[in-house]
């Protein structure tokens, strides 16, 4: 049995992701400590909220430099929403802020406008970059700001708000979904499934 | 491009759901957590939750349904939460951070806010602070009396000062992430949604707009959607009383090649 662990450092509705872990048939454990990491199989980084304020409160429980070394170890990393965000080198909301820099690019805002309305919220359409035709589907996406990989090649899928934008990543054992999986009906718990049996 | 939102809206008065008609009458039509299984089977883009009770005690128990005694919002949120993995927005009646905080950690995605907004705006403020921008949706019901438009809090009973343009800035400032805009008139009466006020509001907001209130059949959807911008539409005694509503008003809207999921 392979053993899951959420990172819980305080940022908002942890619960559903829980929820959902266990409804696709896995156990997983809410960590709210650095310790430990390394005897888990799978790690998942949610978020919602602001970027600096996640990297603060990561920071602060010293749970950065363990789940660098943990995915140096080659174990998988799913980060969700603003937790995708966190795997990039920096952000630009509300000033410049350092991520955990495991994914090379960086988080740029939506430019706001009347028929552009942000946050972005509702269900977009995602398009396959690499082999996960089967995952393509609508998901349930709210955020502010998107993520920019420097190399194409580690965008899993890409959706269209305004301009085109990297949606899903995926290096090796780092994943990242813009979208919530979690609150994305069959699809989104499919997606879980498929991504936790690999 | 994002598929505009139709979103089931269930008031829960005592435990029950019941039906709303221009925010007075209310009918009890149901048990909560049996219809939140018939929306999830439904598929649905997300649920708003709005707790109208004015005592605030929850009583779901009747002996003919087979399903375990439901006493609080916290506890309606907790069994909801377990089974539908959907948006969930959680609304009515409340006053203070500690109760948001209660909330989101028992499974609510976003809090819905609207006396708040006119009696107390700073604990909007914290919580955005605390839960980002997204996690607020500031619901605003209104009236047009005389060509004018009023904004009305405390369940539709405090009529407030703002004008259109004065409420148009203080949303902007204060940063919530979504408003949720009922008609108090159309409430309930299926005369249609106010498609004129709602355009205003898209037209003049940077942050999505769902609209609720008015709708008797799928086209009332349809009007709306017809809308540059609308980001969702809301509706709850339809979706309650028509059989297979919220699925057959789906397939409608996307037979005519609207933007729906």
């Amino acid at each position: 049995m392979k053993k899951l662990g959420i990172i819980n450092y305080d940022q908002g509705n942890i619960k559903s992701l829980k929820n959902a872990i266990n409804y696709v048939g896995f156990e997983c454990n809410l960590l709210n400590s650095h310790e430990n990491l390394k005897d888990y199989d799978t790690l998942f980084l949610p978020g919602v909220g602001a970027f600096s304020g996640a990297m603060h409160n990561l920071n602060s429980k010293g749970l950065v430099e363990p789940i660098k070394e943990y995915v140096r170890s080659g174990r998988k990393i799913v980060g969700i929403c603003l937790g995708m965000q966190l795997l990039f080198e920096k952000s630009y909301e509300f000033g410049e802020f350092d991520g955990l820099a495991l994914i090379e690019g960086e988080v740029l805002p939506f430019i706001n406008k009347i028929e552009l309305k942000i946050p972005n919220v509702g269900w977009n359409n995602v398009i396959n970059k690499q082999n996960y035709s089967m995952l393509e589907s609508d998901y349930y996406f709210v955020h502010s700001y998107y993520c920019k990989p420097k190399k194409n090649e580690d965008i899993l899928f890409t959706s269209t708000y305004g301009i085109e934008f990297c949606s899903a990543v995926k290096k090796n054992n780092i994943v990242g979904f813009q979208f919530h999986p979690e609150k994305s009906q069959k699809k989104g718990l499919e997606l879980l499934k498929t991504i936790l049996n690999e | 491009m994002n598929k505009i939102r139709l979103i089931p809206v269930i008031f829960i008065k005592n435990g029950f759901i019941v039906r709303s008609e221009k925010f007075i009458q209310h009918k009890k039509i149901g048990n909560v957590v049996n219809q939140i299984r018939r929306y999830n089977q439904w598929d649905v883009d997300e649920l708003i939750f709005i707790d109208i009770s004015r005592e605030k005690f929850h009583d779901s128990m009747r002996t003919d349904h087979k399903i375990e005694r439901v006493n609080s919002i916290d506890q309606i949120l907790n069994s909801v939460s377990n089974e539908c993995f959907m948006p969930l927005a959680f609304g009515g009646g409340i006053r203070d951070l500690e109760t948001i905080k209660r909330y989101i950690k028992n499974g609510a995605d976003k809090i819905i806010v609207n006396t708040l907004f006119f009696e107390n705006p700073n604990i909007i403020e914290k919580a955005i602070e605390i839960y980002g921008s997204q996690a607020i949706v500031l619901s605003l019901d209104f009236k047009v009396e005389i060509k004018k438009l009023c904004f009305y809090s405390n369940n539709g009973k405090k009529k407030e000062k703002e004008n259109f343009e004065d409420i148009i800035k203080r949303i902007t400032n204060i940063g919530v992430g979504e408003l949720l805009l009922n008609s108090i008139d159309k409430d309930g009466t299926g005369e249609g949604y106010d498609i004129e006020v709602i355009k205003m509001f898209v037209d003049s907001l940077p942050i999505p707009v769902t609209a609720c209130g008015g709708a008797i059949s799928y086209y009332d959807f349809e009007q709306v959607a017809l809308i540059k911008n609308i980001s969702g539409i809301a509706a709850g005694n339809l979706f309650h009383f028509t059989e297979n509503a919220y699925p057959n008003s789906k397939r409608k809207l996307k037979e005519k090649k609207l933007n729906f999921r």
